[in-house]
């Protein structure tokens, strides 16, 4: 089944490049409609009850070097698959709804980038999820760059510049996770048979010291990926550049790849480094809440209040699981989905926006809810998530994240509320001045064309969903995060070390840490 | 007196006879009239016998006239990379105007000349042998670098190459008398017991050899600093013997490289392994920042051919199995990688007017994707992007470093890989994401130094089975190397096994 979910896209676009022009957009949704219908599969028969993993493939891959191709869905990745699969369906529909240049090329890397993407959350093999780690890139390398958008004449990059410049970025810190990972596998065979298991590794601890280099270049690779301030220098440009459907998945999901790799792969393998750094990668998280809302407030272009937008929101992600404890884990899987699903329908109606004002300014923009008010509404519940209205399941997120936060680091919980209140602004002042306001002269007010709403709808529905029922995510995320924050926190951990580390946590920190996940984590 | 008639294991020549046949045959048939259109096709003969007989000797280690040469899985899985090169280097050299300029037969036979050299290199265990086959290797390149005789850069690379090269030679032959001069051996077996029995331990005279070999056998390799040739004779050959050269020496000369460090001095370990790793790390350095903003695509590819030389060295620094092994792995996925790009230089050469200018592929994602694609993959892959054999060749390099200690070498192949996108995507960008030429029907190419009656256009060169079917098998080979990696790591781990064994 994991294998399914996994090849049914680069099936669907391979045999996509063998089908006439006109057809191939409709065939690329197939594709990713079975794949939805796959993982939704997937989630009904997941038992939400065990911590291990379900739907599980192991067969050695590469033998001689270790390699082993498996696969497997647990609380962590569960959702995520189930987002990825979503926000593909979305993103490749509103394409197929437009004219697209060399479609067959458009669709078929489409469809790579969502095997890729699929592959970095299924795989349980350290190497195997560097490799698509690594392979989610190529694709949107392509999309980026020839299919974007040029922003030269605007004092920004060429397509093909602001795409290498991502790539650079997002490879340094992923070139050095291969070494690190190749180095974590060498270091615990010992010289005996080596594995890259992740499971089989995070049972032989590391030493101390190989854990804290080795910790940074994972911690490069996710944090570049996400991107958190200091490492977002891409960002701008590429989502400047980037084709719209393709912006909408990339930032929906590829973001959370990161902050999912320190859940699925740091956390549990370093876990004396992820004691030790805590504190440092939870000033970058905050700071990049605070920097990124504060340039959210700034910014015109409409791309890159989303883009800011979603660096604030990701630090808050990071910020859950730097908590090290139940709440804060479950809280950043939670939000990860939720933040997913708003931001991918932002950027279609950035689109939707754009095509009719002919510009991504929100200057040139205004009074669009005068005519269009089922528009406007939708903009308004995605406008409300964004901002974690109460009711909304991005509330429920941040909630159990400042609730993990506040158990593990009280000073960063209060700087981290900030970011909440802020949100508020920079959503409202994107939906008032591209709805509200005074029309310019010239903009087209009309309602959402039934094909754009078609795309829209489903996902606005999905958010109204979650709003209704967050347990959905919560309760089935539970028992792994718990497991792996345990490995960080509680007795399990590998090395003798770590509780020596953990007695010397400050106070009764370590007492709060413990009580607190046993009484807080959500029972239904 | 008794005559010995000395044993000839004639199954284990039967590949270095096969090819010197062949060379005569092919070189005879030239003279012939009605034979003289089949050089090309006895030459892939004469390479697919040598192929057939090695591979029969496969997984049967023997050592050959009496000591001089050792047939083993190494020896047969680098000349069978060499092999592969020479006979895509016919089938790209079919129209090529070199071959018809220097004589098709003589052209042919140069080239079986090099192929022998480099089986024989591979195969070498004696200091003798090592320097005949390394010059049987050198000479007919140094010649073919320069078969386009109107070319002016063809004449100047072919030049360079015999100057530079006979330095390497002439550096290589006296580090030899150096340990000749210690050892009183020629045998590697030898130079090893000889180290161990006369005390020569750290013993200066035997280090000068030590350091003067490796910079001897650097030259070939391309190893920086000593690489200085190999952009320019890259740039000026003619594409087929550049794609040949790029892969086929580095191949043989990593072959020996590791036989007679890993096995004759071995112990010496100690002083010549962190030179080597400093080597190498300088070779990344300076190979992939020279190939940064090169427009000729030959002299990129010469730039990234001396980075590519420092990861590999990478595998002998760590002498270990893995690193063997690691190195045949990478030299066979290196071979597909350059292979595919070199063939689509090829076509645009002789369809557009920019030559081997990076121009040249401008477009070629809409104008010609057959092209577009092999250059992509290639390009991607030498970039060491995963699902390609690029990737898992520097996986497993990475791998043999670590576990041999060699950790910040793994980590400078991961800063160079960094600076090597710059390069490699430029030339991705340029196809996919560049604006279309305007091909002039009827003009002239201009490559670099040529007259202006050089090669005349053939607007339909990118669609010729030779130039297609090359770029195609190779970039398929590539992919598929890069999923289904098994193969070619047994294949690796087999020749990486037997080098001790």
């Amino acid at each position: 089944m994991s294998s399914s979910i996994l090849w049914t896209p680069l099936l669907f676009g391979l045999v996509g490049l063998f089908l006439p022009k006109k057809a191939v957009g409709w065939w690329a949704v197939l594709g990713t409609v079975v794949t939805l219908g796959l993982a939704i599969a997937v989630a009904i028969g997941f038992d939400g009850n065990s911590s291990g993993l379900q739907y599980a493939v192991d067969e050695p891959w590469i033998s001689g070097l270790g390699v082993d191709y498996s696969l497997g869905v647990d609380g962590l990745n569960l959702f995520l698959i189930l987002l990825t699969a979503v926000l593909w369906t979305g993103g490749v529909a509103f394409a197929a709804f437009r004219e697209q240049d060399r479609p067959k090329t458009f669709y078929f890397l489409m469809l790579v980038a969502e095997t890729a993407t699929l592959g970095s959350f299924l795989a349980q093999d350290l190497l195997l999820f560097v490799l698509f780690f690594d392979l989610m890139l190529v694709p949107f390398y392509f999309l980026f760059g020839a299919w974007g958008h040029d922003r030269s004449a605007e004092g920004g990059l060429t397509a093909s510049a602001a795409t290498l410049k991502m790539i650079v970025y997002t490879l340094i810190g992923s070139l050095l996770m291969l070494v690190a990972a190749i180095a974590t596998a060498v270091l615990a065979a010992d010289g005996g048979h080596i594995t890259f298991s992740i499971a089989a590794l995070s049972e032989h601890g590391l030493s101390h010291g190989s854990q804290q280099w080795i910790f940074w270049f994972f911690a490069a690779a996710f944090l570049v990926k996400m991107p958190v301030f200091m490492l977002h220098g891409w960002m701008p440009d590429a989502y400047r550049a980037a084709p719209l459907p393709a912006l909408a998945v990339f930032s929906g999901v590829l973001a959370k790849v990161g902050a999912y790799g320190f859940l699925r792969v740091v956390l549990p393998l370093f876990p004396d480094a992820t004691v030790e750094f805590q504190e440092v990668i939870l000033v970058i998280a905050l700071a990049s809440i605070l920097y990124g809302s504060v340039m959210a407030f700034t910014q015109t272009n409409v791309r890159l209040i989303a883009g800011y937008s979603s660096v604030a929101q990701l630090g808050f992600i990071t910020a859950g699981i730097f908590a090290l404890s139940a709440d804060g884990s479950d809280g950043a899987v939670l939000q990860m989905v939720n933040h997913g699903l708003v931001v991918a329908p932002l950027f279609v109606i950035v689109a939707i926006l754009a095509e009719r004002t002919g510009s991504e300014d929100i200057r040139e923009m205004g009074g669009m809810a005068l005519r269009a008010p089922v528009l406007a509404a939708l903009f308004l519940i995605v406008a409300l998530a964004t901002l974690a209205m109460p009711g909304s399941a991005n509330f429920i997120g941040e909630f159990y994240i400042l609730n993990g936060l506040f158990q593990a680091k009280i000073v960063f919980a209060f700087i981290a509320i900030s970011g909440v209140a802020m949100s508020a602004y920079y959503a409202l002042r994107l939906y008032q001045q591209t709805m509200h306001n005074r029309k310019p002269e010239g903009l087209l007010s009309r309602e959402i064309g039934l094909r754009d709403a078609v795309v829209l709808v489903p996902l606005v529905l999905c958010i109204l969903g979650l709003a209704l029922y967050p347990q959905l995510i919560l309760e089935r995320t539970a028992p792994t995060v718990q497991q792996t924050v345990a490995k960080v926190t509680g007795g399990e951990a590998p090395s003798a070390r770590l509780a020596a580390q953990v007695s010397k946590m400050s106070r009764d920190e370590k007492a709060e840490v413990e009580n607190g996940s046993l009484e807080l984590i959500y029972k239904p | 007196m008794n005559f010995h008639e000395p044993h000839i294991d004639y199954a284990g020549i039967s590949p270095i006879v096969a090819l010197s046949v062949g060379i005569c045959v092919v070189l005879l048939s030239a003279v012939f009239k009605p034979l003289r259109k089949s050089a090309p096709l006895l030459t892939t003969i004469v390479l697919g016998a040598t192929a057939g007989l090695l591979i029969w000797q496969w997984d049967d280690p023997k050592t050959l006239v009496t000591g001089a040469l050792r047939l083993d899985d190494l020896a047969i899985s680098i000349s069978l990379i060499a092999i592969l090169m020479a006979a895509f280097c016919v089938v790209l050299s079919l129209r090529e105007r070199a071959t018809e300029e220097a004589g098709s037969g003589e052209y042919h036979a140069l080239l079986l000349g090099s192929v022998l050299g480099m089986v024989l290199l591979s195969q070498a265990t004696n200091l003798v042998s090592f320097f005949v086959a390394l010059e049987m290797l050198s000479i007919p390149l140094y010649i073919l670098c320069a078969t386009n005789l109107r070319r002016e850069g063809s004449l100047e690379s072919g030049l360079k190459y015999l100057i530079v090269g006979s330095v390497g030679s002439a550096t290589l032959l006296y580090g030899m008398a150096f340990i000749y001069g210690g050892t009183g051996a020629t045998n590697f077996a030898g130079i090893a017991e000889g180290i161990a029995q006369n005390g020569l331990d750290g013993d200066p005279l035997i280090l000068i050899g030590i350091a003067m070999a490796a910079v001897g056998l650097a030259f070939k390799t391309s190893i920086a600093p000593f690489h200085q040739w190999t952009p320019d004779v890259y740039q000026g050959a003619p594409t087929p013997i550049t794609a040949f050269m790029a892969v086929a020496t580095k191949a043989a000369a990593f072959a020996v490289f590791l036989r007679f460090f890993d096995v004759a001095l071995g112990s010496q370990l100690d002083s010549w392994q962190p030179a080597l790793a400093a080597l190498a790390a300088i070779s990344i350095v300076v190979g992939n920042v020279g190939a940064l903003g090169q427009d000729s695509l030959k002299r990129m590819l010469g730039y990234s051919g001396v980075a590519q030389a420092g990861y590999m060295l990478g595998g002998v620094v760590v002498l270990s199995d893995a690193g063997t092994s690691s190195l045949v792995f990478y030299l066979a996925a290196y071979a597909f990688m350059n292979l595919a790009a070199f063939a689509v230089i090829v076509g645009r050469e002789r369809e557009t007017v920019y030559g081997d200018d990076i121009r040249a592929v401008r477009g070629l994602g809409a104008e010609r994707p057959l092209l577009a694609w092999p250059l992509t993959i290639s390009m991607l892959a030498l970039a060491g992007l995963p699902a390609t054999a690029g990737f898992i060749g520097k996986l497993y390099l990475i791998e043999a470093l670590v576990e041999g200690d060699y950790t910040w070498l793994a980590v400078f192949i991961a800063v160079g890989t960094m600076i090597s996108l710059a390069y490699y995507l430029r030339v991705v960008a340029a196809m996919w994401m560049g604006t279309e030429n305007e091909v002039v029907p009827g003009a002239t190419p201009v490559i670099a130094g040529a007259s202006p009656e050089a090669d005349p256009v053939d607007p339909e060169a990118g669609r010729r089975w030779y130039i297609v079917g090359p770029a195609l098998l190779a970039s398929a080979a590539t992919v598929f190397f890069g999923i289904i990696p098994q193969p070619l790591v047994e294949f690796a781990s087999h020749a990486g096994a037997s080098l001790f064994g």
